[in-house]
């Protein structure tokens, strides 16, 4: 039997008696960037190989979520800052060895585009607009004509974006559960099937619905086929990092994860879309809905866990 | 220059003077600490075995909160402390959740708040707070290059251990056993 004991001195509520720094503003964040980053990835890759025609909504409607959830995710962000009047130093220097200054300089770039990207759409959705100052007018002129490079930035920066809201929970290694690279990939695939789940939402095109309900299946199988990896690196890597895995698997998480994220997030979803593929009659809404639910639960419950697990010395 | 701290595991009594002197050295904010003092009880009775060791921050070397944090605000400081700028920190809270010992907090005044081996102090000339108050002296403290300091001559004398060192961090608080 070992017993640790905190004799004097560690009276902080902060910290013990697991880290307890990050709450619901982090895996909202990460939610709203990795959707965000789905939809606008899937909007830029269809416009680059010219199927904008086919995918109206992925490419035009779609994307009108994008700024949406960029600004509510950075409003997160901001409310979880401590030294809130300070964050203008994330933007003094770039230091390429910390994931959160990737992220930062990463949203700086992406934000504006997607704004962009939508103004050039607008008039799918305000048919009557006008700029109104010839200034935007030029303005819009241009972004039209460089048109395909805004697409190749939004597509190349939507998947750093997507990555590394996985990456920036992997680099703390004094986490056990969040200490795995596979956290990247996976993060990227739950984000770009919420990203597809929007799509499938807001499209009324048979088609269109069609081919996004596939997209939807195969990154699902992605998806599971991830969860088994981490699972499996987990139980085959070192005392804490089996721990780790452990709290999913009888542990305090097991349920909420499976519950939540597998079943419900996952694996109902993909049901759901093969019987729809099958043509039997489903309410379209819900796949969708599930699959944008285990995508936000899936950062909550990572989020959580991995605060609570921990080197033991 | 490499300053490092060495804690004799065989004289600490446990009094949690260190911690006092630091809070009231530093200034430090009611119900926070820098450093801490924790027990081990190993084995079953009869056959007990008890570790006190005074912890804080390791100034490791290849440090996690150096190199998460995404402003530069945490950096390194001569002879390798590890230092937090309070102007840069925009209190985000990744260095917290990078380092394995838990050695951080977040000040109420928004920035991240830890142990300096009380560098205003050294720059004197002085030992750091912890060290100076010990009542059983188990603390020793100075730069490893130096291979006349206190820390250097009693790493030479005595075994002595660090704490995860699976993490991989090099951590600089060496534990005489």
């Amino acid at each position: 039997m070992k017993e640790e004991l905190i004799v004097s001195g560690r009276m902080n509520p902060m910290i013990d008696p697991n880290l307890n720094i990050w709450h619901w503003q982090i895996p909202l964040y990460l939610f709203l960037g990795g959707m965000a980053a789905g939809i606008l990835c899937i909007a830029a890759l269809y416009y680059i190989r010219g199927r904008e025609k086919d995918y109206y909504t992925a490419v035009r409607i779609t994307p009108f979520l994008a700024p949406i959830l960029l600004v509510l995710g950075l409003l997160a962000l901001f409310i979880d800052l401590r030294h809130k009047l300070y964050f203008w130093q994330l933007y003094t220097n770039i230091k390429l060895q910390s994931p959160m200054s990737w992220g930062a300089w990463t949203l700086m770039v992406i934000t504006p585009v997607s704004f962009i990207w939508c103004a050039l759409h607008i008039r799918d959705i305000f048919p009557e607009w006008d700029w109104k100052y010839k200034w935007l007018k030029d303005l819009e002129a241009f972004f039209n004509r460089f048109k395909k490079t805004l697409a190749w930035v939004m597509l190349i920066y939507g998947l750093i974006l997507g990555i590394y809201t996985g990456i920036l929970l992997s680099a703390f290694n004094a986490r056990p559960l969040w200490n795995t690279s596979i956290l990247g990939p996976l993060f990227l695939a739950s984000g770009l099937s919420a990203g597809a789940a929007a799509t499938l939402i807001m499209s009324k095109d048979k088609a269109e619905r069609k081919q996004f309900a596939k997209i939807d299946l195969v990154i699902i199988g992605i998806e599971l086929f991830l969860i088994i990896h981490m699972f499996m690196g987990y139980l085959a890597s070192t005392q804490v990092q089996i721990e780790a895995a452990e709290m999913f698997l009888g542990g305090q998480y097991t349920v909420s994860f499976w519950v939540f994220v597998v079943i419900l997030g996952l694996l109902m979803p993909a049901l759901l879309e093969i019987l729809e593929l099958q043509k039997l009659h489903i309410p379209g809404l819900i796949s969708p809905l599930l699959v944008i639910f285990g995508s936000l639960m899936l950062r909550f419950i990572i989020v959580y866990a991995g605060q609570v697990s921990r080197y033991l010395y | 220059m490499r300053y490092a701290m060495a804690v004799d595991t065989k004289k600490c009594v446990g009094c949690s003077d260190c911690v006092v002197a630091c809070q009231t050295e530093n200034n430090v904010p009611m119900g926070f600490c820098r450093d801490w003092v924790v027990e081990v009880m190993d084995g079953t009775y009869p056959q007990l075995e008890m570790e006190i060791r005074s912890e804080r921050c390791n100034h490791c070397v290849n440090s996690p909160c150096v190199r998460c944090c995404p402003t530069g605000a945490s950096h390194f400081a001569e002879g390798g402390i590890v230092l937090v700028k309070e102007t840069e920190c925009i209190g985000c809270g990744a260095c917290i959740a990078s380092c394995p010992y838990d050695a951080r907090y977040p000040h109420p005044d928004g920035y991240v708040d830890k142990c300096t081996f009380c560098i205003h102090r050294i720059k004197k000339g002085m030992k750091p707070a912890c060290v100076e108050v010990c009542p059983t002296k188990c603390m020793y403290f100075g730069d490893l290059d130096d291979a006349n300091s206190d820390v250097s001559i009693v790493l030479k004398k005595r075994k002595y251990k660090v704490l995860i060192p699976e993490a991989g961090t090099d951590p600089q608080l060496y534990f005489l056993i």
